[in-house]
């Protein structure tokens, strides 16, 4: 069902809270390319084509972040984002990303900010928080914690898939056919640790491990795990966050393989995004995020699809 | 082979060397990780209910199961003797297998035979069945609103409770998943 005018009222209202929260905040609302050379490159990630070589964003990450390394500290985005073959109660091919960039702030500094957004979107919808379980502060832990907890399996980040395999079966996850790291770790999360997180008051999930580090820069104290928090509520998962990596290098290294694997798996294979990694070196230490608009909508207003705040559902 | 993608409501695939059907099914992506079908399947054996989290690109088996309409003719020691009503091939299936579905299998009543790998595997029969009372105390005319009953018997044996006010004779309507009486639709 589409959503109601008194739905699209709503989440009109936590659009506008949304924004003023971050102008209140020092923040620059930005509005960098949609249509691009190199879409994300991420293995799972795939763009919807755009002619003459063009690609919809699936994140406005690389432009926004070559804004950062171009001085700007505090920068905001709130648009549209597209990516191809997700269709579901949670996910749209096109649909509402918030991100944000905080230049010379730790990882923690974005976990703070989707508190307050939290609340700010909740109170523009005029529900009790109480009701959400928003009223005392978001659970914060970590993966092993989380592993440990539900599924007995003590993940240090390092073990090759194999190691990692035998221990999930262990454990009674089944595996199918995955051999990759990130497919085997994803099918125990799904099958343990989604459905506790579903259940619990809002969560953020930190310091995941090396093999899911996608952009993120590994922890200095144990480069076994990255600088990395998702945040779970109300069953949906909210946001993702990195302590940014900045070593040009290293990310080269990243998009390679990503590149490598995308060919291995038949997938369209993207230029590397040469501009983006010219410009990290001037990069300092920065904090990102990207929160998805629509899916705040729907915990402030406790929808269970999508599609139930949004005003067009086909497409 | 199916897979993920081939996943919709009613499709038969085997688990665990068992024949289920997908009940529900729900796209999701974690993280940043790969795409997966949260699938509801019940087992076609037992009715169990499983949730399994199916990653995009696992194969699936087709599980061979086919079910099709039959009339039960008789019963003989052991068994159940059943004629598909489009080629008249005569099937046994032994009475384990029918189970309790036989208090409300009627001889010439059309079911459902659900065959996995080709063996009879279960029968299914028709929500509601009609059928006239063979044995019931005499009925109490006029008696049709205190919910007193009594038990009465149909021609599978079976005995049912129903409303004071039916008489051997009458035909009622009985729902077979509950076994339970649900009108008087007139007399035989």
């Amino acid at each position: 069902m589409p959503a109601s005018l008194g739905t699209l009222a709503a989440r009109a209202r936590i659009l506008k809270a949304v924004r003023a929260w971050f102008d209140a905040q020092g923040f620059l609302e930005v509005d960098t390319p949609a249509r691009v050379r190199s879409p994300g490159q991420e293995v799972h990630l795939d763009a919807i084509a755009a002619g003459d070589g063009y690609w919809l964003i699936t994140s406005p990450e690389y432009h926004m972040k070559r804004l950062v390394a171009a001085g700007c500290t505090r920068i905001v985005q709130i648009g549209k984002c597209w990516r191809a073959d997700e269709h579901g109660p949670h996910h749209r091919t096109e649909f509402t990303m918030i991100e944000w960039y905080r230049a010379g702030e730790p990882l923690e500094a974005l976990a703070d900010d989707c508190e307050q957004l939290v609340r700010v979107a909740v109170q523009a919808a005029g529900r009790p928080p109480a009701a959400l379980g928003i009223d005392a502060p978001f659970v914060r832990t970590t993966v092993r914690e989380l592993v440990a907890r539900h599924a007995g399996i003590e993940l240090a980040g390092d073990e090759d898939a194999t190691a990692l395999r035998a221990r999930v079966a262990a454990a009674g996850v089944r595996p199918g056919s995955a051999t990759a790291w990130d497919d085997i770790f994803y099918q125990l999360f799904l099958d343990r640790i989604e459905p506790a997180l579903a259940r619990s008051r809002p969560t953020f999930v930190f310091d995941w491990p090396a093999p899911l580090a996608a952009l993120a820069r590994p922890k200095p104290d144990d480069p076994r795990v990255v600088e990395r928090f998702e945040l779970y509520a109300g069953g949906l998962e909210l946001a993702n966050a990195f302590g940014e990596l900045t070593d040009a290098i290293e990310q080269r290294r990243r998009f390679e393989d990503e590149a490598r694997l995308r060919a291995e798996r038949g997938k369209a294979v993207y230029p590397i995004d040469e501009e983006l990694l010219a410009a990290l070196p001037a990069m300092p230490a920065t904090a990102g995020i990207a929160l998805g608009f629509d899916r705040l909508v729907m915990f402030a207003l406790g929808a269970t699809d999508i599609a139930d705040v949004t005003a067009f559902t086909a497409i | 082979m199916y897979d993920t993608s081939d996943i919709r409501k009613g499709l038969k695939i085997m688990v665990d060397g068992s024949p289920y059907t997908v009940v529900e099914f729900q796209f999701v992506k974690p993280g940043k990780g790969a795409a997966f079908t949260r699938t509801k399947m019940k087992n076609l054996l037992t009715g169990a209910v499983l949730e399994r989290n199916l990653r995009s690109g696992d194969k699936l088996e087709p599980a061979d199961v086919e079910t099709k309409t039959m009339q039960y003719l008789y019963a003989d020691a052991d068994s159940f003797i059943f004629m598909d009503t489009s080629t008249y091939d005569q099937v046994n299936i032994p009475k384990a297998t029918v189970g309790d579905s036989a208090d409300f299998m009627p001889e010439n009543i059309n079911v459902e035979v659900l065959f996995f790998n080709g063996r009879a595997v279960g029968v299914s029969l028709p929500n509601f069945i009609e059928q006239t009372v063979m044995e019931a105390e005499p009925g109490f005319r006029g008696d049709t609103a205190t919910g007193a009953t009594k038990p009465a018997k149909i021609s599978t044996g079976a005995s049912i409770n129903v409303p004071l006010f039916i008489s051997v004779g009458d035909v009622i309507k009985i729902d077979t998943r509950t076994g339970e009486y649900l009108e008087r639709v007139g007399r035989a």
